[in-house]
C-alpha cells in the first residue's frame, strides 16, 4: 500500500517515476548518498543543491540552540468526528502514520531559543499523512499563537503540506479560519508571524496561515501553489510555465520575501527575529 | 447495538438542543417548519438523501446570488473591479438596502447560459475576484454597513493566471479580513460551499446554509479521486464526508439551517428568497445589538473552537 495518501504533490521537473527512486537518491543531479551523509548536509545535496524533504524533528533541531526547544501539546490526537471510511478507516491511517513518523500529528510546536532570541515554533512534517491539516494541526497552531502572544515572542512556522484532511470533512476546512483566527490574535497581541514555506506548501495551509506571515521565506524549488501543477494542467489543459507553482515564480510575482537555502536558514530567522524583537525590551 | 446506536442519538440530540437551530424560523406561528426543521435533524440524512443535496446544490435552476438580490434588495448598485488589475464576473459586490437598511452583499455568481457560465467562469473566482470581495469589506467597515455574503461556488479556479496572480494569499486574506471587521457579518450558503474558495467569504458572526446547500472540503469528485482512485466513486465520497447542512450544524460549522420550499430551492425561487431573507433578517437583528469589540472577539473565539480531537 502506497504511503501517498491524500495529496496530489508532483514536481515537473521530476523524472517520472518519482516514487520509484530511493528516497536518498536526489532527483535532480542522481547522486545517492549515505543517510549520514544527508544528514551533515541538512538534506540539502552536496552536488546541485537539491533540498530533499525535511523531517520535523530534523528542522527544529538545525534551527534552535541545542537543547532549548520545549515542545508543547505533544499529546493532541485527531479524533474521527466522521467515523471516515474510504478504501480503510482513518483511525488505521493515523496509527499507521503514528508508527511510521514517530509523531502524534502533522505538527511540533513548541518554544526555543534561536541564536539568543526567544520564540515559538511550529512546524509540518510531511511524513505525516502528507503533512495534512485536521483539527490537532489546527489546535496545534492555534496554541503556538497563544503561546507566543503570551510569551510576548514572535512565532516562526515551518510549513509543508497537501492542505487540508479530508477524513475530517468539512471540519478540516474549519481549520482555515481558525488559523487565521489565531494569526490576527496574535497580531493584536503586538507579535509577528514569520512563515517559512518548504515543499510542498499547498492547498489549505497556503490560504490561511502560512501566508499571512509578516515575513514570507521559501526554500529552494518549493511548490508553493493553491493548486498544484498536475491538478490545474487536468482541469484547464493550459500550458505550465517551467517553473509553475515553484517558490522562484512566487518571489517573481511578489507573494514572497525571499528565496533562503537550507543552511543560511537559522542565521535569517535569527535576524528577523531579532529586528522583531520590541525596541526596549 | 441498537441501545448504542439510541445512546448516539440522545447524544447528538442534546447536543442539537442547545444550539441555535432555527435560523429562517420565526418564533410567531411557524411551529409547522419548526417541526420539520426538527424532523429532518433528529433523523441523520442518509447517503441518498445526502446524494439528493449534492444534486440540488448544483441545481441549473437554482437560484444564484443576483436572483436573490433583485428579490431581497432595494435600491442595489453593483461595484465592479479590485482597483488593481480586473473585474471577476465570478463574484459580484454591491450596496443596496435591506428591509431598509443599507448592507453591503457580496456572492458569487454562476452564469445560466453557456455564454454566461463562460464569463462568470461557472462561478469560480481569480484572486481579484477575493480583492474585490476585500475591497467592499473595507467599504462596509468603513461605513458602518453590515456585510452579508452569499456562498455559491465550486471552488476557486485552479488556473496558471490565478496561481500567478497569488490565489492562496488572496484567500488567506480575505479571511484575515473577515476576522477584522467591526460590523455584523453574515454568511449563507445559497448552493455548493465549496472549500477554500468558499471559506474565504465565510468567516462571519453567523454562517447559515440552506436546507440543501453543501459545505465541502473537496468535491466529492476530487476527493474520490484522490482516495478511491475513482472519480465515478463521488456518491460514497460524499456518504463518507457528509458535506449536508444537518451534518455541518451537528459539527458546529454552521449556526443555522435555512429552510427551502419543497422539492428545493429552484421550484420556487420567490418562496426560496422570502425564507432566506427572513433568516438573514433575524440573524442581522440578532447582531445589530452587539458592540463591535465583542463581535469581533466572538466572531475570532467561534472558529477557534472548531475541530474535534482528544
Amino acid at each position: 500500500m502506497s504511503s501517498r495518501i491524500d495529496v496530489s504533490i508532483e514536481h515537473r521537473n521530476v523524472p517520472e517515476p518519482p516514487g520509484k527512486q530511493h528516497p536518498n537518491t536526489c532527483p535532480e543531479c542522481q547522486s545517492h548518498y549515505r543517510d549520514d551523509e544527508l544528514e551533515a548536509a541538512l538534506w540539502v545535496c552536496p552536488h546541485c543543491g537539491h533540498h530533499f524533504p525535511m523531517r520535523a524533528r530534523a528542522r527544529v533541531a538545525s534551527l534552535v540552540d541545542q537543547g532549548t526547544f520545549v515542545e508543547e501539546a505533544a499529546e493532541l490526537r485527531s479524533e474521527d468526528p466522521l467515523q471516515f471510511f474510504d478504501l480503510r478507516p482513518y483511525t488505521e491511517r493515523l496509527a499507521e502514520a503514528e508508527m511510521k513518523t514517530g509523531l502524534g500529528e502533522a505538527m511540533v510546536i513548541g518554544h526555543a531559543s534561536i541564536e539568543g532570541t526567544s520564540c515559538e515554533l511550529a512546524v509540518m512534517d510531511f511524513s505525516f499523512m502528507g503533512g495534512s491539516m485536521g483539527s490537532v494541526v489546527g489546535e496545534k497552531f492555534s496554541r503556538a499563537c497563544d503561546s507566543a502572544a503570551e510569551r510576548g515572542v514572535p512565532l516562526v512556522s515551518v510549513t509543508a503540506s497537501g492542505g487540508a484532511r479530508m477524513q475530517e470533512g468539512i471540519l478540516s476546512l474549519m481549520q482555515l479560519p481558525k488559523t487565521v483566527c489565531a494569526v490576527e490574535d496574535l497580531h493584536d497581541a503586538g507579535q509577528a508571524l514569520i512563515s517559512v514555506m518548504t515543499h510542498p506548501t499547498t492547498a489549505g495551509v497556503l490560504a490561511s496561515f502560512a501566508s499571512l506571515g509578516d515575513v514570507i521565506v521559501a526554500e529552494p524549488g518549493a511548490l508553493v501553489a493553491f493548486t498544484g501543477p498536475r491538478v490545474v494542467q487536468q482541469t484547464t489543459r493550459e500550458k505550465l510555465p517551467e517553473d509553475f507553482g515553484l517558490a522562484e515564480q512566487n518571489l517573481r510575482f511578489g507573494h514572497i520575501d525571499a528565496i533562503v537555502p537550507r543552511p543560511e536558514l537559522k542565521p535569517y530567522v535569527s535576524r528577523l527575529l531579532r529586528l522583531f524583537a520590541r525596541n526596549g525590551d | 447495538m441498537a441501545t448504542d446506536h439510541e445512546l448516539h442519538l440522545r447524544d447528538r440530540l442534546t447536543r442539537l438542543r442547545s444550539l441555535n437551530l432555527l435560523g429562517g424560523v420565526r418564533l410567531s406561528g411557524e411551529l409547522e417548519k419548526l417541526q420539520r426543521q426538527l424532523d429532518r435533524i433528529q433523523t441523520a440524512p442518509t447517503d441518498e438523501e445526502i446524494w439528493r443535496s449534492v444534486e440540488l446544490a448544483r441545481h441549473q435552476d437554482r437560484p444564484y446570488t443576483l436572483d436573490y438580490v433583485e428579490r431581497l434588495l432595494d435600491d442595489w448598485v453593483e461595484l465592479h473591479g479590485d482597483r488593481g488589475r480586473a473585474d471577476d464576473a465570478a463574484l459580484v459586490v454591491g450596496l443596496g438596502k435591506f428591509n431598509g437598511r443599507t448592507i453591503a452583499l457580496l456572492g458569487n455568481q454562476k452564469g445560466r447560459d453557456i455564454k454566461e457560465r463562460t464569463h462568470r467562469n461557472f462561478g469560480m473566482a481569480y484572486p481579484e475576484g477575493y480583492r474585490k470581495a476585500m475591497r467592499l469589506m473595507e467599504l462596509a467597515d468603513r461605513h458602518r454597513f453590515p456585510l452579508v455574503s452569499l456562498v455559491d461556488i465550486p471552488g476557486a479556479y485552479p488556473g496558471v493566471a490565478a496561481e500567478q496572480h497569488g490565489q492562496g494569499g488572496a484567500i488567506a486574506r480575505a479571511q484575515a479580513l473577515m476576522s477584522r471587521l467591526d460590523v455584523p457579518t453574515v454568511a449563507c450558503v445559497i448552493g455548493e460551499g465549496g472549500s477554500g474558495g468558499a471559506i474565504a467569504t465565510a468567516l462571519a458572526d453567523k454562517v447559515l446554509m440552506q436546507e440543501n446547500a453543501i459545505y465541502t472540503v473537496i468535491s466529492p469528485e476530487g476527493c474520490a479521486a484522490i482516495l478511491w482512485r475513482d472519480a465515478a466513486e463521488a456518491k460514497k465520497a460524499a456518504a463518507a464526508f457528509k458535506p449536508d447542512a444537518v451534518h455541518c450544524l451537528e459539527l458546529g460549522v454552521i449556526d443555522g439551517i435555512v429552510p427551502e420550499p419543497e422539492g428545493g430551492a429552484h421550484t420556487d425561487p420567490d418562496q426560496s428568497a422570502k425564507l432566506l431573507g427572513e433568516s438573514l433578517e433575524e440573524a442581522l437583528e440578532e447582531l445589530e445589538s452587539v458592540p463591535a469589540d465583542d463581535l469581533k472577539r466572538r466572531r475570532r473565539a467561534k472558529f477557534r473552537s472548531l475541530g474535534v480531537y482528544a
